[in-house]
């Protein structure tokens, strides 16, 4: 493809229609950004401040400081949700990154026909919709014990080698042959080969793909909903979430949802805050499938 | 030194190739196998033949064709939205207008919430800010509130993340052929629809498939705003959920009653006929459309 980087040099002065767009922005955002707004505030309000007035910020009567996260923590047991969720996805992520880059590399540079056959195997199962194999899914993970949150990555492996072998894939090509014969030359046997030359060159899509994995198997909820073990008290946050919301009109306070609802979004938004280039180039990187 | 490699197998292919054949190859031959039978677990199933797919097709007992309807309609409207906003706003946004940054950073958040999350979210800003207030009912008083609700829902996830996509697209048009069309006195509206649109169809070609797959398996956001409601009982007694994606049928058939887990699971293999095929034939579509840079 045929990149061309544009110099802030470059660039023409801002012009007047520029900033009538930038003013409509401003706008469009504060309204985009109004529902997370509103349930901020709305968590520090009791249950009759929320229903009867949405839209206004806390006041006297309905303050009510912390109680609704106070409840939600000990009621919900959402750090304990929140725990799970982390161990899952740390676990996972790093047992797909590291296996898939190892296969993509291997398949790329044995090229058998099963390796071959292995790699379209891959591809389709990316379009291959989770609802076709959940109930089998979850009866092979239960027989063989893959129910407890330090179990579960295998089946994420599983699941997500579709698109990082792919995307590995897709990097393993483009790296020249001739860097690898010279380090064969040099005496390196394959997993020297592997961590001290491949590895180093593939750092930006293993981030990519940190990324992209990350906020599946984080906001995944069917898959750990049919195959962690709850009566063992194995729960997400999106489990947790369902489990305390679902059917709620009325019977949990709708002030502990709100903050519920905070409590997961905050780690999302401090993510996001961190990483936020990595994100839109992982997403970029990712959307070369298809 | 390749031939070297091969020995390595179990180190660098086995523990990807045991997940994927223990999570996705081994159900996915289930899954096919079951949905010709009735099961409850794996050793314990009989089989039925072609019964199951009967009936989900003809018996109009398991609610497939409302769902179905509910489901293509929710698609072609989402995929419209979502994609002529997100290319709008891509392209307003590639111009030079202060403070692109900030507001691409809002379009894009609402990605990294759940879809769960993101369901009780609106759920709880439309009843309470708007419907509860206004007119005393909530999203499950009628199928037009829900389907609405949803549109609302997945157009604002997805807006953001079509639009990265695209302005990446964008950006990597040359100015050289920009300026080359201006140089021939083409308009604005010339310029778009002759060089800009053509050149950046790659994205346009991934945006679709992606906002095509994921309304059209859209779970978590409909589970979590309406989860499927109202519910209305025909004249033979069967319950139809009018706001039931294909998806969350799959699911409510399967959990509903144990003697429908063979059912459920030919449903599901439809839902993957219809993926694929809609799938196959969009790349298709719009491959050909793609120009060479």
């Amino acid at each position: 493809m045929n990149r061309v980087k544009r110099m802030p040099a470059d660039q023409p002065a801002v012009r007047r229609s520029d900033i009538l767009l930038s003013v409509i922005f401003a706008v469009l955002c504060s309204v985009y950004a109004l529902p997370l707004v509103t349930i901020l505030y709305n968590s520090f309000k009791d249950k009759e401040g929320i229903i009867s007035r949405f839209f206004s910020l806390p006041n006297a009567e309905n303050f009510v400081g912390f109680r609704n996260f106070q409840v939600g923590i000990e009621q919900i047991g959402i750090f304990k949700a929140a725990f799970y969720s982390l161990v899952i996805t740390v676990l996972s992520v790093a047992l797909i990154l590291i296996c898939t880059s190892m296969c993509a590399w291997y398949i790329n540079r044995v090229e058998s026909k099963f390796c071959r056959f292995f790699y379209y195997l891959c591809v389709f199962s990316m379009v291959v919709p989770f609802q076709m194999v959940m109930f089998t899914l979850s009866l092979v993970a239960n027989k063989l014990g893959l129910t407890s949150p330090y179990t579960i990555p295998v089946v994420y492996l599983g699941f997500g080698a579709g698109l990082a072998v792919f995307m590995f894939s897709g990097f393993v090509k483009a790296i020249p042959v001739e860097v690898e014969e010279a380090a064969t030359i040099d005496g390196c046997n394959p997993p020297q080969m592997f961590f001290q030359v491949v590895l180093p060159m593939m750092k930006p899509t293993y981030i990519s793909v940190a990324i992209l994995q990350t906020m599946w198997v984080w906001n995944d909820y069917l898959l750990p909903y049919l195959v962690l073990d709850k009566t063992k008290g194995f729960v997400t946050i999106p489990i947790a979430i369902q489990t305390a919301v679902k059917d709620s009109y009325g019977t949990v306070d709708t002030g502990v949802n709100m903050a519920l609802l905070v409590l997961a979004i905050l780690p999302v938004i401090a993510f996001y805050a961190l990483c936020q280039k990595q994100i839109v180039k992982g997403v970029v990187a990712g959307a070369v499938k298809g | 030194m390749y031939r070297s490699l091969k020995k390595w197998f179990p180190l660098f292919l086995l523990p990807t190739a045991l997940a994927f054949l223990v999570s996705f190859v081994v159900p996915f031959l289930y899954g096919i196998f079951f949905s010709f039978c009735e099961f409850q677990t794996l050793d314990r199933f009989t089989f039925v033949g072609l019964d199951n797919f009967k009936r989900v097709l003809f018996s109009g007992q398991y609610n497939f064709w409302q769902s179905l309807g509910f489901t293509a309609l929710f698609t072609v409207l989402s995929v419209i939205i979502i994609n002529v906003a997100a290319f709008l706003i891509a392209y307003a946004l590639t111009r030079n207008v202060p403070g692109r940054n900030l507001y691409r950073t809002v379009f894009f958040m609402p990605n990294l919430i759940g879809g769960i999350v993101l369901g009780y979210v609106w759920r709880t800003v439309i009843n309470y800010g708007v419907l509860i207030p206004l007119l005393g009912k909530d999203l499950t008083y009628s199928s037009t509130f829900g389907f609405i609700g949803l549109l609302f829902v997945l157009c604002w996830q997805q807006i953001g993340y079509m639009m990265i996509i695209y302005i990446a697209g964008l950006q990597s048009v040359p100015d050289s052929i920009l300026e080359a069309a201006k140089i021939d006195g083409a308009s604005g509206w010339q310029t778009m629809r002759r060089v800009t649109i053509p050149m950046v169809m790659p994205s346009i070609t991934i945006c679709l498939f992606l906002s095509i797959t994921n309304s059209f398996k859209l779970y978590d956001q409909n589970l979590a705003l309406t989860g499927g409601l109202p519910a209305v009982t025909d004249e033979q007694g069967i319950t139809h959920r009018l706001t039931q994606m294909l998806a969350l049928c799959i699911s409510d058939t399967y959990g509903n009653s144990a003697r429908a887990h063979g059912t459920a699971q030919a449903m599901a293999v439809v839902f993957f006929l219809l993926v694929a095929v809609i799938s196959l034939t969009q790349l298709m579509l719009t491959r050909r459309k793609e120009v060479q840079q």
